[in-house]
């Protein structure tokens, strides 16, 4: 398919869901409004709002926020999901001893966390920060491990038979191939850093933009949450071709998957 | 290229010399297997030495035992004389497998053995270059694994293993996945690197045609459980060699004919085995 068409096909989707949304919102059906606008807005409240957001500066102090939350989260829960990774897949021994309270904290809902970090660290970015290493450690831990602990044997003989010492190896072997584990998880967990965020300051706070969501809810501003939710959407998109550019850029060593672009 | 004999008259002419060798695998709950029994090889230096056998009969076990890679049982494996312990350092082993790092590019590859070695960058990128040159992928330096045919990944890797100069050089069935005609061009590089500085070489493979078209001697693996060496044949074929018009050498044919005979025999009992 070509770029062109796809875009133009995308486009369409975006086109047909707001016709819907404001037929349903503003064209009486039988007598009704099959979309009230006290529950669904509308999409020009909505497109005003975000509009005026933007224009009055109202909403870049809130994206900071929840941007330096996010990239923190990432940032120390990758750092320390490499560390134990690599820790744990050269030495079975802790591996096995850690292993089911591993298993129990990954399995525990994070959201029950939040009330905890709050109370230890305050309503700032830091309690949001912890609850979205909490996400993100997990999730490169799981692949750093797993990227060290399948490097093929078979190059790896041919690495230590070249004469590469521990820390060769660990260069020229491990490190590369935990890093491409981890990578191919990156837009897992760097959406994670940002769902930790979010929830974060949506359950206690005073910026961010979960904080803003929430405060709209609290007097049923349908159009602020809307607005809201836009905001964090495009957001959300923005990151994530960051995270594709940077991909492409990192593991131009993989075979590339082939997929429906181009 | 000279290739000047600098070794010590004291020093052994022998390269690899196994004794006896004996290797099995454990497995869960079951008697070990035991793969290879009573197995004695040797290879002088300077000679190439070709092993071929029935699949499964325990080649590149052989060949890792050599490496350093797996212990054996019972039995020795000496290097140049010394009993191996650890890793076989004198050794370059050009794996079954592809054995190359995917995430460098060939260059790097190549180059890799003597930077850990602790030459500088440029100097390792710049012989790196000279090798790959050799191996005819001059115009492939800045291509990863994945972007080269399987051909051109087994001579990135014979590259990565040649520019280390290994006094003993292992190769399994490095040309195994290749196509006919590919493996005779193959085959001739090798023997033109071989000849560059006659290093010593064991070279595995399943096809005898290669096998006798390349070495100096050729060793009839019996099939497994504990495989043996069982046959052993000098191939008195006048060198320089060229791999694919030697096959067209009446003396060729005497000596695949007579070895084949007993090789035949081997290969029926694997195929016996299997439908069993
Ligand atoms: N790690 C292992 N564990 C158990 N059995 C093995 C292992 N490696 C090889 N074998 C067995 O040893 C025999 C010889 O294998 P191999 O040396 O790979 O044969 P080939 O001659 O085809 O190279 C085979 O029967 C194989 O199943
Ligand atoms: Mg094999």
């Amino acid at each position: 398919m070509s770029r062109v068409k796809l875009f133009a096909l995308q486009a369409l989707v975006a086109v047909v869901a707001i016709a819907i949304w404001w037929i349903g919102s503003s064209v009486k059906i039988g007598g009704v409004l099959l979309l009230p606008p006290f529950f669904f807005s509308t999409p020009a409240d909505v497109f005003s709002r975000v509009l005026r957001m933007v224009a009055s500066g109202a909403v870049w102090p809130h994206l900071g926020v929840t941007l330096t939350e996010t990239a923190l989260a990432f940032v120390i829960g990758a750092a320390g999901g490499i560390l134990f990774g690599f820790w744990f897949a050269r030495k079975p021994m802790v591996a096995a001893v850690f292993d089911p309270y591993l298993k129990m904290v990954n399995a525990l809902p994070r959201v029950v966390l939040a009330p905890i970090f709050m109370l230890w660290l305050g309503l700032g970015i830091w309690s949001k920060v912890a609850l979205g290493v909490t996400l993100v450690f997990f999730i490169v831990f799981f692949n750093v491990y797993q990227g060290v602990k399948e490097v093929s044997p078979v190059v790896l003989a041919n690495a230590r038979l070249m004469g590469m010492n521990d820390r060769q190896l660990f260069r020229h072997v491990y490190w590369p191939s935990a890093l491409s584990w981890m990578f191919s998880s990156l837009h897992t967990s760097v959406g994670f850093a940002l769902v930790g965020a979010v929830v974060g300051e949506y359950l206690g706070s005073s910026a961010g933009l979960g904080y803003l969501i929430h405060q709209a809810e609290g007097v049923f501003d349908i159009a602020g949450v809307f607005a809201g939710m836009f905001v964090l959407a495009v957001f959300v998109l923005i990151i994530d071709w960051g995270v594709t550019a940077l991909e492409n850029r990192l593991l131009v060593w993989r075979p590339q998957a082939p997929t429906g672009h181009d | 290229m000279e290739f000047a004999d600098a070794t010590p008259a004291a020093e052994e002419r022998t390269a690899i010399r196994l004794d006896g060798v004996r290797i099995a695998f454990g497995q869960k709950g079951q008697p070990a297997y035991e793969a290879v029994d009573a197995t004695s090889v040797s290879v002088d230096e300077s000679e190439f030495v070709s092993i071929v056998g029935p699949t499964g009969c325990g080649k590149s076990t052989l060949l890792n035992a050599v490496a350093g890679l797996l212990k054996p049982a019972a039995g020795r494996v000496e290097i140049f004389g010394r009993p191996l312990a650890g890793l076989c350092r004198e050794a370059g082993y050009l794996f079954q497998q592809d054995a190359v790092m995917p995430w460098k590019t060939a260059l790097d590859n190549v180059a890799l053995g003597l930077e850990i070695a602790g030459r500088p960058r440029a100097e390792a990128l710049d012989e790196a270059r000279l090798w790959l040159a050799r191996v005819g992928l001059a115009r492939f330096a800045e291509r990863y694994p994945h972007q080269l045919s399987g051909g051109q990944r087994k001579r990135v890797g014979l590259a990565q293993v040649l520019i280390r100069h290994p006094k003993i050089l292992l190769m399994d069935e490095p040309f195994g996945p290749l196509d006919a005609q590919t493996r005779q061009i193959m085959g001739n590089l090798l023997l033109d690197l071989w000849a560059a500085d006659r290093k010593a070489v064991l070279f595995v493979t399943h096809d005898l045609e290669e096998a006798i078209a390349l070495s100096d001697r050729v060793l009839i693996m019996s099939a497994g459980p504990k495989a043996r060496i069982i046959g052993d044949h000098t191939i008195d074929l006048a060198r320089p060699r060229d791999a694919a018009e030697i096959r067209l050498d009446p003396r060729f044919h005497e000596l695949h004919r007579a070895i084949w005979s007993e090789l035949r025999a081997e290969v029926v009992k694997t195929y016996g085995e299997d439908a069993a």
